[in-house]
């Protein structure tokens, strides 16, 4: 039976070269590669809902009286787009839950891309030949946060109004075009009644169709690559051990769509997400304390706000330029960008063309990880100051005090947070060649013969020993004249920065350096001090240029 | 559900004389100080008959409690306001509401358990009320939850919502002072607040919202805080931030667990 | 070696694992350790144990069951928990019960079949060989071989004037597309003229928000905040688009109270002043008025303005202060404007000038 429709297919669609080729493919086990699968469920089920809420939704913003089954509404004037919204919400059962299951995968879906973003990241995942996967990847996040955007504003609530409001503001700051654009989106003034229809076509049409296509060329990249594995025992650059798609991962991918589905669902039976009932129908002239976009957008709405009074001035009397708009706009955009092109960037710092399919454990390049770490507390600042009136109400500051202290994080906090991760991640190096070269404290104290008292330290199995050691070493570029004997002034540039990447480091241990240690154990950490001394600065064997 | 608009609707059929009969109502006490006028006698204001009794016990109160800062007088000394005119609503509220006494300075009175009885309360309203006429109790029939919810909720939002929120949660203002949260609040002391508009707060005399706006008022709110939240617990009724958070910490904190599951090594 | 760290035994990578893939300035030593290779595989106790296999397959398939005993609790749930017309907390019961019936039955499936694989399945490891992404060798001439049969075949390369007059023509295809989007907003030429201007007028009343009644001066007592639209809003063609522009605060502070600039001594009347309510960062309603500091504050972006001072910026990202709105009374008392705002109300743009008549 299954072989008679097995061959059916077959013999009109070819699939059995397919099965051949993915079945067996293996995927290696680590929670963390679980979490651009968990955005992809998310997706998933962000579709679902979101198809069963079309069905309901008017994107309309034609002034109708509302007469559903929430009383402290009835009878006021609303577009037809809160009308639904609310019918959805009060007169179709299960609505309510479709909804919120729509709304809360979709803060889900974000949150998830960007913690995948942050582990390719940290285990320098994006390196070739991944790179244009991650640059892919950074459209699907800034698509994944217009799919948001543009959805919370549909209802055409009191709350999501203003933050269309503050968009419009936004827009109109826009040197040269900016007032133009304001007017063709809403289609005059606003708010207008083209905007929510708009938003919606992007909503469910431009937007999910582009995420589709991208999450498919995500997919298929991720097949030719193969998966990156952390270093471990029988891992190497040229292979990826772990277990067949069929049966297992397929098993599991199956499994973690149903569970993710299932916390989802749990999360939307028991708590309210964007109660819109609350806010009321928009109105230009109300607004509700604690106005905050969804949470993936707070870093733009924080940004605002930490901009510092008068930014603003006008050329030759004509023009304004409001740098109090346009200054948050930069320093989100230069923050963007950079996480677009840090795969890049690092590469020509390197000067590694190779392949990498073994993760870093991020203690071992302490930089990048730094690197990434000063990037995290930048979008922080930002991030937090678009809660700063709920942080001054709750921790019982001043909200003028909460915006100085962002504003000196914004800009102060990445240089800190760099310095300090950089020496965790160095002292955590330490540590690793600490294990490697004497093994575990054991808490057994031996007395010798000499009078001498040391305790006695459990080597490493080799297994254990190879995942601390197998990492990537690099020594910092040195500049070298061309042939004519010149220096090239990028090369001088690029040099800087190897320099910069490179000169605190800490080499994995060697099998001639272990074995030098338990020569002479007795002096064994003094060895280790010595070492770290003698090496660049920070520790590790000098490395001169051969 | 909904239908087509029609012309008139029913808003616009609102726009009643009710305001142009308030208005005529409406009396004007400004204070000598200044410090902050509070205008708009209601109704009540005299309609309570006051026992010279309780007057002399509430002199007494005042002189032990309130005193040291407000002036035996109430004329108000610098670490206090005048009293004179802010009537027994104020007084009401703000002693009913443990704001005072004072316990220490900081940005704003904070809402504390009420030490006083009922009584003791009422005499000290007397007393302030006897020195010096201001708005008065409010009147019972406005105190209930039989107005207009939809009507309430509008003017809630135009007029109260950008400091206090939405959903009643409460908000911040300048320099470390914050509005309250409404909930647990009685329909007594919103109305009280309204009409005597305590330290920052504006004041919402009888002019700007009728009685019967503010009895709106106080239905909606009540009907929020006694109707079970639609969607499940509310978060705080924060908005965004507290979803986003609430995302990120337990959606996605359970989420990674289940994968640290999933991925684990069975034994 | 005496010297554990000489440079002897340091080398730079070699670059042979790929064709022409430099290893930069990687550095490998050369006594490093080797691969020790995949540790021995360890047996679970499913493996082992006959009778524990037994028992997770049973608990597994007890687990689907499950699901299928939740999808039909959603079911009942469905109709035994309906929604009430006009009873909101019929809603919050039928969202819960609804909701964790079907989380139940997703959970269940989910749960199961992980564990199904973890336990049950297979579980030896598998070794698949990475190939570098590039093709061989072969592939790479096969396909630039193709590229220049084309290009030979077409005469892309060789025929230049066909080539770039077609790439011209592509250039060009795509214009009218700009074009077609001017008519997303009305034919207006003029859209900074028209943000320049509200529905204010002289001896439009004051009125409350958002029932329209008007305001007489004497209502608007010391303390007392208005939230204010024009009487006639309710007439406008664009009501929303010209309640955006013209919403209003009114305030009452003690004349004294008021720090006047000249040429606008009579714009309030005996310390009634009002304001355009419209912040002038990004245009969020500046609605919070401290009757005591007389500061307004924008609970979108905290800007503060000095009701005292012409409504100044004091903190946040805003810059000019909120437009003030001429106002007078007229022969019954209300309150009504002189004139429109002498200003663009709400957020900068780029053809706003910097000599407006303030």
């Amino acid at each position: 039976m299954t072989g008679a429709v097995s061959s059916y297919i077959d013999e009109r669609t070819s699939i059995s070269g397919f099965v051949k080729l993915m079945g067996r493919k293996v995927f290696p086990d680590h929670w963390s590669f679980m979490l651009g699968e968990v955005a992809l469920w998310c997706f998933v089920i962000i579709l679902v809902t979101g198809t069963f809420l079309t069905f309901f939704f008017q994107a309309s913003m034609a002034e109708v009286v509302y007469e559903g089954s929430y009383t402290p509404l009835k009878g006021l004037e609303m577009s037809a787009a809160m009308a639904s919204t609310l019918d959805i919400s009060f007169d179709v059962r299960g609505g309510l839950l479709v909804r919120q299951i729509h709304h809360w995968a979709a803060l889900l879906f974000i949150a998830s891309i960007m913690l995948h973003m942050a582990r390719v990241f940290f285990t320098g995942a994006f390196r070739k030949p991944r790179e244009l996967n991650w640059v892919i990847g950074f459209v699907m996040w800034i698509l994944a946060m217009g799919e948001g955007f543009t959805g919370y504003s549909l209802p055409d609530d009191l709350l999501s109004g203003n933050g269309l409001r503050i968009i419009d503001g936004l827009i109109k700051g826009i040197p040269v075009v900016g007032t133009w654009i304001s007017y063709l989106l809403f289609g005059g003034e606003f708010p207008g009644t083209q905007i929510i229809g708009r938003l919606y076509t992007l909503h469910i049409l431009l937007l999910p169709a582009l995420l589709v296509a991208l999450v498919g060329l995500h997919m298929v990249f991720l097949i030719v690559h193969k998966h990156t594995q952390f270093p471990g025992p029988g891992r190497t650059n040229d292979n990826v051990v772990g277990y067949p798609i069929l049966p297992v991962y397929g098993a599991k991918m199956g499994g973690t769509f149903f569970i993710v589905f299932g916390v989802i669902v749990a999360i939307a039976a028991l708590f309210a997400i964007n109660p819109i009932w609350n806010y009321g129908p928009y109105d230009p002239s109300p607004v509700s304390a604690g106005t905050q976009p969804d949470w993936y957008i707070g870093f733009a709405d924080g940004a605002l706000r930490l901009v510092p009074p008068g930014w603003e001035f006008v050329l030759f009397d004509t023009w304004t330029v409001s740098m109090n708009i346009l200054a948050p706009i930069i320093a989100i955009t230069i923050w963007i960008v950079a996480v677009m092109f840090y795969p890049f960037i690092e590469q020509w710092i390197t000067g590694d063309r190779r392949e990498h399919h073994l993760a870093d454990r991020p203690r071992n390049v302490p930089t990048r990880t730094a690197i990434g770490v000063a990037g995290i507390v930048y979008y922080g600042a930002m991030f937090v100051a678009a809660s700063s009136d709920l942080i001054a109400t709750h921790f019982k500051m001043s909200m003028e005090n909460v915006i100085h202290i962002l504003q000196f994080t914004l800009i102060a906090g990445p240089f800190i947070a760099y310095f300090i991760t950089k020496r965790i991640c160095l002292a955590l190096q330490k540590k690793d060649r600490e294990l490697v070269l004497h093994g575990y404290e054991s808490g057994r104290i031996v007395r010798l013969p000499g009078g001498e008292f040391i305790e006695v330290h459990q080597p490493l199995d080799e297994y254990e020993r190879w995942r601390l050691v197998d990492f990537n070493d690099y020594k910092p570029l040195m500049v070298r004249p061309n042939s004519r004997g010149q220096i090239n002034p990028l090369e001088r540039v690029r040099a800087g920065l190897s320099r910069w990447f490179f000169e605190d480091r800490i080499a994995p241990v060697t099998a001639g350096e272990l074995a030098r240690a338990h020569d002479g154990h007795d002096s064994g950490s003094t060895h280790a001090n010595e070492l770290a001394t003698a090496g660049q600065g920070v520790g590790g064997p000098p490395h001169t240029n051969p | 559900m909904s239908s087509p608009r029609r012309r008139p609707s029913r808003r616009r059929g609102r726009r009643s004389p009710l305001a142009t009969i308030a208005l005529i109502a409406l009396g004007l006490v400004f204070t000598g100080s200044g410090y902050a006028a509070f205008s708009a006698v209601s109704a009540g204001d005299t309609a309570v008959a006051v026992s010279q009794e309780s007057v002399e016990r509430g002199q007494k109160l005042f002189a032990a409690n309130c005193a040291t800062c407000h002036g035996m007088s109430l004329e108000g000394t610098e670490a206090g306001p005048t009293l004179i005119g802010v009537g027994a609503a104020s007084v009401d509220f703000q002693v009913g509401t443990g704001r005072m006494p004072l316990a220490n300075t900081g940005p704003q009175a904070p809402e504390k358990p009420n030490l006083f009885s009922e009584e003791d309360v009422q005499a000290m309203a007397d007393y302030v009320a006897s020195v010096s006429p201001g708005p008065g109790l409010p009147e019972e029939e406005y105190l209930q939850t039989t107005g207009d919810a939809t009507r309430g909720a509008e003017l809630f939002r135009i007029n109260c919502a950008m400091c206090h929120n939405v959903a009643g949660a409460g908000g911040a203002l300048t320099e470390g002072k914050y509005a309250p949260s409404l909930k647990g609040t009685s329909a007594k002391h919103i109305y009280e607040a309204m009409v005597t508009g305590p330290q920052n707060m504006p004041v919402f005399s009888d002019a700007n919202l009728t009685p019967e706006d503010k009895r709106d008022i106080i239905t909606a709110l009540k009907y929020q805080e006694e109707t079970p939240a639609p969607g499940g617990f509310e978060l705080g009724a924060l908005g965004p931030v507290a979803e986003g958070l609430f995302a990120w910490i337990f959606g996605l904190g359970a989420i990674v667990a289940l994968t640290v599951w999933i991925t684990a090594r069975a034994n | 070696m005496a010297n554990p760290g000489s440079g002897s035994d340091i080398v730079p990578v070699d670059s042979s694992h790929g064709p022409q893939a430099s290893a930069g300035t990687a550095v490998i030593a050369a006594d490093a350790f080797e691969n020790p290779g995949l540790p021995p595989h360890q047996q679970r106790v499913t493996d082992l144990d006959p009778k524990v296999d037994r028992r997770n397959e049973r608990g597994v398939s007890l687990i689907f069951y499950l699901s299928i005993v939740f999808s039909i609790a959603a079911i009942a749930a469905y109709f035994a928990v309906p929604i009430v017309e006009d009873d909101p907390a019929s809603v919050r019961l039928n969202n819960l019960f609804l909701g964790l019936a079907i989380a139940g039955a997703l959970l269940s499936i989910g749960v199961g079949t992980v564990h199904w694989s973890k336990a049950l399945m297979a579980n030896h490891e598998s070794v698949e060989a990475r190939h570098p992404t590039r093709g061989s060798e072969a592939t790479r001439a096969r396909a630039v071989e193709v590229f220049d049969l084309a290009d030979k075949e077409s005469g892309f390369g060789r025929r230049a004037l066909l080539r770039n007059s077609l790439i011209g023509a592509l250039v060009a295809v795509p214009l009218p597309a700009i074009f077609l989007f001017r008519d997303l907003a009305p034919k207006s030429n003029d859209p900074a003229g028209m943000l320049a201007h509200t529905m204010w007028k002289e001896g439009t009343r004051l009125a409350r928000d958002p029932y329209g009644t008007p305001i007489k001066a004497s209502e608007v007592t010391l303390g007392s905040v208005f939230h204010v639209i024009p009487e006639d809003l309710e007439e406008a063609e664009h009501k929303l688009e010209e309640k955006a522009k013209a919403a209003v605060l009114l305030m009452r502070l003690k004349p004294e109270d008021l720090n006047v600039s000249a040429g606008r001594e009579t714009w309030n009347y005996d310390g009634i002043v009002a304001y355009s309510k419209i912040c002038t960062h990004v245009g969020c309603p500046v609605a919070l008025y401290e009757q005591q500091t007389h500061h307004l504050l924008c609970p979108c972006h905290q800007s503060q303005f000095d009701i005292k001072n012409e409504a100044a910026v004091i903190f946040g990202p805003a810059k000019r202060p909120l437009p003030q709105l001429p106002i007078t009374v007229d022969s019954e008392g209300y309150l009504v404007a002189q004139s429109d705002f002498h200003e663009p109300v709400g957020p900068s743009y780029w053809e706003r000038r910097g000599d407006y008549d303030v």
